[in-house]
């Protein structure tokens, strides 16, 4: 009988992981597999002489622009958020935590019109904006309240269960020996939060840079000016430039790779971190 | 207290040092103007080849440096970008409506700007056209053949592309005659031509790409450029260009979107660009793009490059793009009526 259970056991266990290993394979490697070899179809100097163009070095550039903005940001946001939330009780709380999480529910695109919403020429603050000569929307400032917007929850809610979990106790403690706040934040509660917060960024970072629906809508598609990676990549493909699309493409999939690995390794220290902690 | 100054520092500096960056990126030379155009999706080719003859002549008569901001994309879209304040200097976009759309919603140019260029302000033209897959396997002949059961006709959504209310109002023209000239026959034609549409794209360089590079579909209804350009680059030998009957003459006109120009100091070249879209040497570039050229004896060069076919045109068979878009496209027209009817 219980020879049996297991026996069964294992099949079920076999099966499920070759389910698995099947739609990851599909799913993330197949595709992974064509954007690459797409890119180096016609050879690596095709693929290096599609990267050197003057607009898709623009539109790395901007996309590494948009990136070392909006992640800083996000980084004080985040931080600032789940310590208040953490921290402190206060009216409003479970509202704020919901609030954070709005932009995972909102389709991109719609957050990219909020702000063509707000700031287009005939936007709640166009007028404004036209008389001061100020540009944000179809313009780099655009792009970044955009991907802000987008990325925000990234860092805070990476952070906001770890601290729940790690409570109030070590700050106590520093501030009834006489550390100041600051000392306070510096030298107990950042050690504490260090691989969590560099695990948001890294995410952050990542949909920072991949994301397309509401950059889309907020940047006018110049070229070599306002067009980030991704949407270089469809303008390359619009253009039957398959190796120029695919070889950008490979870049940003190259970056997804890349963040993949230091993932693992964050969560294997993260792992290692708390293991030896408890 | 400090550390909300360091924050709010810190998110003051994020969004206005860019935004002044932007500001002063330009004017810093007063012999260099940059022009922003602001295209559909299908002219990418025809201004990388105009926009540096333009460079050049100008450099010639003027002294002055001339660069150039491209933006592509759906005519509508694009249209609908200007109005929330894309800074185009000029508007070159598929159809006369999107560029009345922003006189109309945007006050950036006046309601008769399609006076103040030759030809309706369309420096070329087109008309629409089905490309199909080599040896025409579905024998298409002409548009009777797309409402046929088994043939799958790609063609893009009315309602976002400027090349597909082309394309439709074309089988209109062609659904009417072959009916006897009433509407409802008109109607019943596009009624059927529309449910044998597996997928509607949101632009024309889409549908094409569905049709070209997807493999989906029988038939392509088409701007004649495009058809062409898809023949050129792809190889020939993959597709083949069917003239229909009959079909329309499409006007994609060109406007200097003169508050926009006003502000940028660029009324003068914004002009002459466009006025330079007639010149013998672009009309050459323009034919060169798989446009039809309007001057007679540039067109008369490239009289075999073209299929002769009789057109209807907007003004004369649909009273005006005004009067076509409220009785077909808009919300609660013929095509929400044909197309929603079909499932």
């Amino acid at each position: 009988m219980k020879l049996r259970a297991t026996t069964e056991g294992r099949l079920t266990q076999a099966l499920l992981i070759a389910l698995a290993l099947a739609f990851l394979a599909f799913f993330l490697l197949l595709p992974l597999v064509a954007v690459f070899s797409e890119a180096l179809k016609a050879g690596i100097g095709a693929f290096v002489a599609a990267i050197a163009t003057p607009d898709a070095w623009a539109a790395i550039k901007l996309t590494l622009l948009i990136a070392a903005i909006s992640v800083p940001l996000n980084v004080v946001f985040g931080i600032a958020a789940s310590w208040a939330i953490t921290k402190f009780s206060f009216p409003g709380k479970s509202l704020l935590i919901t609030l954070i999480d709005l932009p995972f529910s909102v389709s991109p695109v719609v957050s990219g019109l909020i702000f063509v919403l707000l700031f287009g020429a005939n936007g709640l603050f166009g007028h404004w904006l036209a008389e001061h000569d100020l540009k944000i929307i179809f313009a780099v400032p655009g792009i970044v309240l955009a991907t802000v917007f987008i990325t925000f929850p990234f860092v805070a809610r990476e952070l906001i269960p770890l601290m729940m979990e790690q409570g109030k106790d070590d700050e106590e403690a520093a501030l009834s020996l006489g550390a100041s706040g600051w000392q306070t934040f510096w030298h107990v509660t950042l050690p504490n939060i260090r691989w969590g917060l560099l695990y948001g960024v890294l995410l952050c970072n990542a949909r920072a840079m991949g994301e397309f629906g509401a950059v889309s809508v907020v940047s006018g598609h110049i070229r070599g000016e306002t067009n980030t990676m991704p949407l270089h990549v469809e303008i390359l493909y619009n253009e039957y430039d398959f190796v120029g699309a695919f070889a950008v493409a490979s870049l940003l999939a190259g970056l997804a790779l890349v963040t993949l690995v230091a993932k693992s390794v964050l969560e294997w220290r993260f792992d290692l971190h708390s293991g030896a902690k408890h | 207290m400090n550390r909300r100054a360091i924050v709010s520092a810190t998110l003051a500096l994020g969004l206005i040092g860019p935004m002044l960056a932007g500001c002063s990126g330009k004017s810093a030379n007063p012999n260099a103007v940059e022009l922003t155009n602001v295209s559909y999706d299908p002219t990418r080719e025809l201004y990388q080849a105009i926009n540096p003859a333009f460079a050049t002549y100008w450099k010639q008569k003027t002294g002055k440096d001339v660069t150039f901001r491209m933006s592509h994309g759906g005519s509508g879209k694009q249209s609908r970008a200007i109005i929330d304040g894309l800074e185009a200097d000029v508007a070159t976009l598929a159809l006369a409506y999107d560029i009345d759309a922003i006189a109309a919603k945007g006050k950036l140019l006046p309601a008769d700007w399609q006076k103040a260029l030759p030809d309706n302000s369309a420096p070329y033209t087109s008309t629409i056209v089905l490309l199909v897959r080599q040896g025409n396997p579905k024998g298409i002949k002409d548009w009777g053949d797309l409402v046929k059961p088994g043939v799958q006709v790609i063609t893009p959504n009315p309602k976002t592309s400027g090349g597909a209310r082309w394309n439709f109002l074309a089988a209109w023209a062609y659904g009417k005659k072959a009916g006897g000239g009433s509407d409802a026959a008109a109607e019943a034609f596009v009624k059927k031509l529309y449910a044998n549409v597996p997928v509607l794209d949101s632009g024309a360089r889409g549908a094409t790409t569905t049709f070209v590079e997807r493999g989906i579909g029988d038939v392509l209804i088409s701007w004649e450029n495009e058809a062409f350009l898809a023949e050129k680059e792809l190889g020939k030998g993959k597709f083949e260009i069917v003239a229909p009957s009959l079909s329309i003459l499409a006007e994609p006109p060109v406007a200097v979107v003169t508050e926009n120009a006003k502000k940028h100091g660029t009324t003068e070249v914004a002009d002459a660009y466009l006025r330079y879209l007639y010149t013998p040497e672009a009309q050459t570039a323009i034919a060169h793009a798989f446009y039809r050229p309007r001057d007679p004896r540039i067109a008369e060069q490239f009289k075999s490059q073209f299929p002769q076919i009789p057109m209807v045109t907007v003004d004369k068979d649909f009273g005006g793009w005004a009067r076509a878009q409220k009785q077909f496209f808009d919300d609660g027209g013929v095509f929400d009526r044909i197309y929603t009817a079909k499932k």
